[in-house]
């Protein structure tokens, strides 16, 4: 196992670094937007009303606190007490919505009437626009075009809500694509526009603020825990990494744990070496992208590589700053699963747990028989997201 | 070490006569600068278009160093980009095409790209390639003032590379003061809140910000970029800087007729209005 060094922080620096990884890369027309942002983030954050708000609709709105649930047919078949925390019943069907609440109400305070966002598998759009009906503010979704034809039911979804979903018809036409369209969207309305990044990706603030409205998910479990086994700590906590959002936020409160132990997984798509992929640190090099320093997949000419994955959610170059450090510095496990071992993964959960998970949330199942668990290991999965929106994918699988 | 610290570019700029510099200095009007993406339309065509610009009297030449994610451009510089890189086009490539180019070009080059293709290519290497084939400066949009200044400014100090940085109409004046005292060169004045080539037209708000900057008597040369099209506009731009700068609007030409000499002339000499 790694020694983690007793100097290395989890914390973000003032100017939006983790280690060597974070900052804020973005062009002039972006600076005041971005600035604005850095400077009352925190401070919105931390005013007490917009907590007590903030916390009314993630307990009323979202349905929160999501269940801790102890998987007693899964810990069985993998051989560890494995307990899901159940992100997957929120609001909305993922964790997205825990982001997207929060920077409505961010929005709102700046005096932002207008609402652009990105999306990959769905997920974050239909988070998006939900909060954007419940406020009534205009939304404008950006999706690789893709994307809107394998994630069909939420670009419904997102329609119904009163959004407008754009396609992203440039380069790979999937969720890297799709973030470059709604910076350009950004970047054309500067002054009444509030971009809603939809992981821990971007330029500082946001991976950091990201983070910070997804930590109720550590929160919660920490309070779990303790009430079912005693100890605010498991041995290990599993999420799946895309940009990174569901990970961060079930990291949070224990990145100064160094008994317990962060797992990531990673699409790896049809394999690691087979040129269809999307695992990030397997195969990427520290470099620039959508605003942040991270890890990336890329040419040796520094051109960002086209990912590979089923999941649409995972499908991304990139990682969050945040995550990029906790590889470099050896604080996190990262495993890349291939679309077969997700698929399985989703199937074995369904069978044993009566619980479709999303296929993003399938990689991190898929970690379990490779991390070489002990029996007396307590494990956290984060379970994302449901898999309503996989069936058509699942179904050829049957 | 320390008098080095606080240096600006300015001030190791003057030894090295640098292009930029020099050109500002003799000439302070209706100066055009033509952007084109490197190897575009086809992968061999950078130094004809260079050429052509030259003979048609381009006063800069702002080459792009293609990029698969340049999200400060619009779709035609975008697709220029793709194409470029479609053909095999690499920042490497793109050195090794300039080699000679100063046997053959006088005009001041700006290289204007994206950060990530430097940073694998690695800084100092970069600013180091840009010295020995004779380009005169940079603008990297994603670069912002205080990373450079934090980590970069001395390597493009070094090696007498200018760091041209953007403003814009939501920049405010104190971080446009700012700007004015760590360039060299000139101001790229972007003139609207935009992606490349999606703005058609002046509008009052841009006179306005244009008279905002004038007012402001900054030490810096500007030139007026995004929007600039035609004749028209050009000679909008240049009633309120020293000149402009012409992008997506060329590129649609290189895209529909080639790098045919003729009508690259015809193309400056019309935005020029000779």
């Amino acid at each position: 196992m790694t020694v983690l060094e007793p100097q290395a922080s989890f914390e973000v620096t003032d100017k939006g670094f983790y280690g060597r990884f974070g900052g804020a890369f973005i062009p002039e027309m972006l600076y005041p937007n971005v600035e604005e942002l850095r400077r009352n983030y925190r401070a919105i954050m931390e005013d007490p009303t917009f907590q007590a708000e903030f916390r009314a609709l993630l307990a009323d709105y979202v349905g929160r606190p999501t269940p801790l649930f102890l998987a007693e047919r899964l810990s069985n078949e993998v051989g560890a007490t494995v307990y899901l925390k159940r992100e997957d019943l929120c609001h909305t069907g993922a964790h997205k919505v825990n982001n997207t609440i929060g920077q409505i109400l961010v929005a709102k305070r700046l005096n932002k009437k207008r609402i652009v966002a990105e999306t990959g598998a769905g997920q974050h759009g239909v988070a998006t626009a939900t909060v954007c009906a419940l406020m009534g503010l205009e939304c404008v979704v950006y999706m690789g075009s893709i994307d809107m034809e394998r994630q069909k039911p939420n670009v419904d979804r997102m329609r119904m809500l009163g959004a407008t979903v754009v396609p992203a018809t440039s380069g790979s036409q999937t969720l890297k694509d799709a973030t470059n369209e709604a910076m350009r969207h950004w970047i054309n309305n500067p002054v009444d526009t509030h971009y809603i990044i939809g992981s821990v990706v971007g330029p500082h603030p946001y991976p950091d603020m990201v983070a910070r409205f997804q930590s109720v998910i550590s929160e919660e479990t920490r309070s779990q825990l303790l009430e079912k086994t005693g100890s605010e700590n498991p041995n290990y906590v599993v999420a799946c990494v895309g940009g990174g959002s569901n990970a961060a936020g079930a990291f949070f409160h224990y990145l100064h744990e160094p008994s317990v132990r962060l797992v990531a997984a990673e699409a790896a798509g049809l394999g690691v070496s087979s040129g269809h992929s999307a695992a990030t640190t397997a195969l990427g090099k520290p470099g620039v992208l959508h605003g942040s320093r991270t890890i990336l997949m890329q040419t040796e000419d520094g051109q960002v590589t086209e990912p590979y994955s089923i999941s649409a959610g995972l499908d991304y170059p990139g990682i969050g700053p945040l995550h990029a450090h906790l590889f470099d510095s050896g604080r996190g496990d990262f495993y890349a699963i291939t679309d077969d071992e997700a698929i399985a993964a989703g199937f074995q959960l369904s069978k044993l747990e009566g619980i479709i998970p999303a296929i993003e949330t399938a990689h991190a199942l898929a970690a379990l028989p490779k991390m070489g668990l002990q029996t007396s290991d307590v494990v956290v999965v984060c379970l994302s997201g449901r898999g309503d929106k996989d069936l058509a994918t699942y179904a050829k699988y049957l | 070490m320390e008098a080095q610290a606080v240096a600006t570019q300015a001030d190791s700029a003057l030894p090295t006569q640098n292009r930029i510099t020099a050109l500002f200095g003799r000439k302070h009007e209706g100066l055009l600068n033509v952007y084109f993406t490197a190897g575009f339309p086809n992968l061999d065509d950078t130094l004809t278009v260079l050429e052509g610009l030259e003979q048609a009297g381009a006063d800069l030449v702002e080459i792009g160093m293609p990029y698969s994610d340049p999200v400060a451009d619009g779709e035609t510089i975008q697709q220029s980009n793709l194409q470029a890189l479609n053909n095999g086009m690499t920042l490497r490539l793109l050195f090794e095409q300039l080699a000679n180019c100063r046997s053959r070009v006088s005009v001041p080059i700006l290289l204007m790209g994206y950060i990530n293709p430097v940073l694998q290519f690695g800084v100092e290497e970069f600013c180091r390639q840009c010295q020995a084939v004779g380009v005169d400066g940079v603008i990297l949009p994603d670069l912002p003032l205080d990373l450079y200044l934090d980590e970069y400014a001395p390597i493009f100090r070094q090696y007498g590379i200018l760091n041209i940085f953007l403003i814009t109409p939501q920049t405010s004046t104190e971080r446009i003061r700012l700007i004015d005292e760590q360039s060299a060169g000139f101001i790229y004045m972007v003139s609207s809140a935009s992606i490349t080539g999606s703005v058609s037209g002046v509008s009052d708000e841009m006179l306005a910000y244009f008279d905002r900057i004038n007012a402001m008597n900054l030490t810096n040369p500007r030139l007026i970029g995004f929007g600039i099209k035609d004749n028209e506009t050009f000679r909008m731009a240049s009633q309120y800087a020293n000149g402009a700068i012409i992008g997506s609007a060329f590129i649609r030409l290189l895209q529909e007729k080639g790098t045919d000499q003729t009508q690259i002339k015809a193309f400056v000499e019309a935005v020029k209005g000779k």
